[in-house]
């Protein structure tokens, strides 16, 4: 275990150092990334400036919600570009060389890149984050701190598992699914907003199909002291994050019975 | 003049066997215009003033949106890229016809066949299930399809110039990433335009995004009066002369300076 951990970062190390090798480029894609994440926030201040309010919440507690989301889904990101573009590593036989060496197939993926320049939207999304902590009203305390943390931890957990699965379906389909960008841009975009906004057949799906709601909605309610209009109970909120981490070890089961089925496309 | 069509109808050809990225294409593009609108009539249902759209313009608008979506300027052609990386682009040069028409034309052709894909199939869905309205009149359809081929012009010329500044930029990563974002948030994909900030709306009438998707979505819903549709168009039109004096005047020393790289 501890091994895998030092490998890890011994992989990381090389692809970090082979990304710094064009700096340019780096810092040019880093400062695009913070200015395009910036306008999509811009989209929610406008629509907050317009009508004033959002069922009860302020734009400081959709802040949070956002900052969290963001965090979270920039981490697994940055990760997961090996998964994300796992496609090729099938399509070329790439895949068969991880086979054959004596270590887990997901650390050698997870290991491949990670992508520095994600930085740029790192930044942007941390000081919406930082930002909508020191507005909002309820006081904080250091269970809050350590439940914010439990949530980003889980929400990086949720979409790592979900680019896994991404990842899993091209040991049958080969190509990778533009669906599953629904799931993850889509689920980032979404849960940015408060889930009692949304339909139930849409609650639903974030909370018991893909659980996002358990990673952001729920735990900013016990950090906000904010009433559910869901009625759920505190200590739901409080405990929620946890199905992250659920959520990250079925997305490995799932991978290990991929790589099962796995069979070389002989290039 | 038949150079240029052959150019555009090969493409367009090509373009039209990508049918299931379209058809995938459609399924996310609807999940995103239920989650858009979702969001919006959350907004609306407690609205204190009167706003400057009702909730049903702001669901056609953003159906809107999702059907025209491909044809929007939010990014270089990718084959050009790879061209002027690799070298590949003096071949262009070769050809026996004018660059900037060459490249504007590979635009057209790039944006029309994904467009029609796209937009047919997502009238048709929108229009029979999800709430997109169908306009007042057949004034008012003739209007709106006018400042569409205004948005689709337009659209291509602003696409054309980012492809000419790849001849000063070579990668054009960073000129396609604040463009895109730009073009997204200024055209009315993100939020509709009227409901930005009433200081903003003097900056973004002036601005050229909003001619190739919001003014032609509030020509079709009735949200711009058909006496005013001459205003969108000139609009229209006096930016698309703009960026095609610019454009070919970039081109004329972006190729003076031009070198080839490598073979």
């Amino acid at each position: 275990m501890l091994d895998d951990v030092r490998l890890y970062f011994k992989y990381i190390s090389v692809s970090v150092r082979s990304q710094m090798q064009y700096r340019a480029s780096f810092v040019m894609q880093s400062v695009g990334q913070l200015l395009i994440t910036g306008i999509d926030f811009l989209g929610i201040w406008a629509l907050f400036d317009r009508f004033g309010g959002l069922e009860g919440w302020t734009l400081t507690e959709v802040a949070l919600l956002y900052g969290m989301v963001s965090v979270a889904f920039t981490f697994a990101d940055a990760m997961s570009a090996g998964f994300d573009l796992f496609s090729a590593t099938v399509r070329n036989g790439d895949f068969d060389r991880m086979l054959v060496r004596p270590r887990s197939t997901v650390l050698q993926v997870i290991g491949q890149e990670l992508t520095m320049r994600r930085v740029g939207r790192l930044a942007q999304g941390t000081a919406v984050l930082v930002w909508a902590a020191w507005a909002i009203e309820a006081p904080w305390s250091a269970p809050k701190a350590l439940l914010l943390a439990a949530a980003i931890a889980g929400g990086t957990s949720i979409f790592v598992g979900l680019f896994i699965l991404q990842g899993t379906m091209c040991f049958w389909t080969t190509e990778s699914l533009e669906i599953m960008n629904t799931l993850t841009y889509g689920g980032r975009e979404s849960i940015s907003y408060p889930l009692s906004i949304f339909r139930p057949w849409f609650r639903r799906f974030f909370i018991f199909v893909v659980p996002l709601a358990a990673v952001n909605y729920f735990p900013a309610l016990a950090i906000l002291e904010h009433e559910d209009p869901l009625g759920t109970p505190v200590v739901v909120q409080w405990s929620s994050p946890l199905v992250g981490f659920a959520f990250l070890l079925v997305a490995l089961q799932v991978w290990k019975i991929g790589v099962r089925h796995y069979r070389s496309t002989g290039s | 003049m038949k150079a240029y069509r052959a150019i555009v109808s090969a493409r367009f050809r090509m373009m039209l066997q990508y049918r299931a990225a379209a058809a995938a294409g459609l399924g996310t593009q609807l999940f995103w215009g239920f989650i858009r609108i979702m969001i919006f009539t959350a907004f609306y249902r407690f609205a204190k003033a009167p706003q400057p759209m009702t909730l049903e313009q702001v669901v056609s608008y953003v159906w809107l949106g999702q059907a025209m979506f491909a044809m929007l300027p939010w990014s270089v052609e990718p084959d050009l890229r790879v061209m002027i990386r690799s070298g590949n682009v003096a071949y262009e040069l070769l050809r026996p016809v004018d660059l900037y028409w060459l490249w504007f034309s590979r635009s057209v052709a790039r944006r029309s066949a994904p467009t029609l894909l796209r937009a047919v199939p997502m009238f048709i869905i929108a229009g029979l299930f999800f709430g997109l309205r169908a306009p007042q009149s057949v004034g008012v359809a003739a209007a709106w399809l006018a400042a569409m081929a205004g948005a689709f012009v337009l659209s291509c010329a602003i696409s054309t110039i980012l492809s000419i500044s790849l001849l000063w930029t070579v990668s054009g990563e960073g000129v396609m990433v604040l463009m895109s974002g730009a073009a997204w948030l200024l055209s009315g994909m993100i939020i509709p335009l009227p409901l930005f900030p009433d200081w903003a709306q003097g900056i973004l009438a002036f601005l050229p995004f909003r001619g190739v998707a919001d003014a032609p979505y509030r020509v079709y819903m009735g949200n711009i009066p058909l006496n005013e549709v001459w205003v969108v168009l000139a609009h229209q039109l006096a930016w698309i002369a703009a960026f095609v004096v610019v454009g070919r005047a970039l081109v004329g020393r972006g190729l003076r300076r031009l070198a080839v790289q490598g073979g």
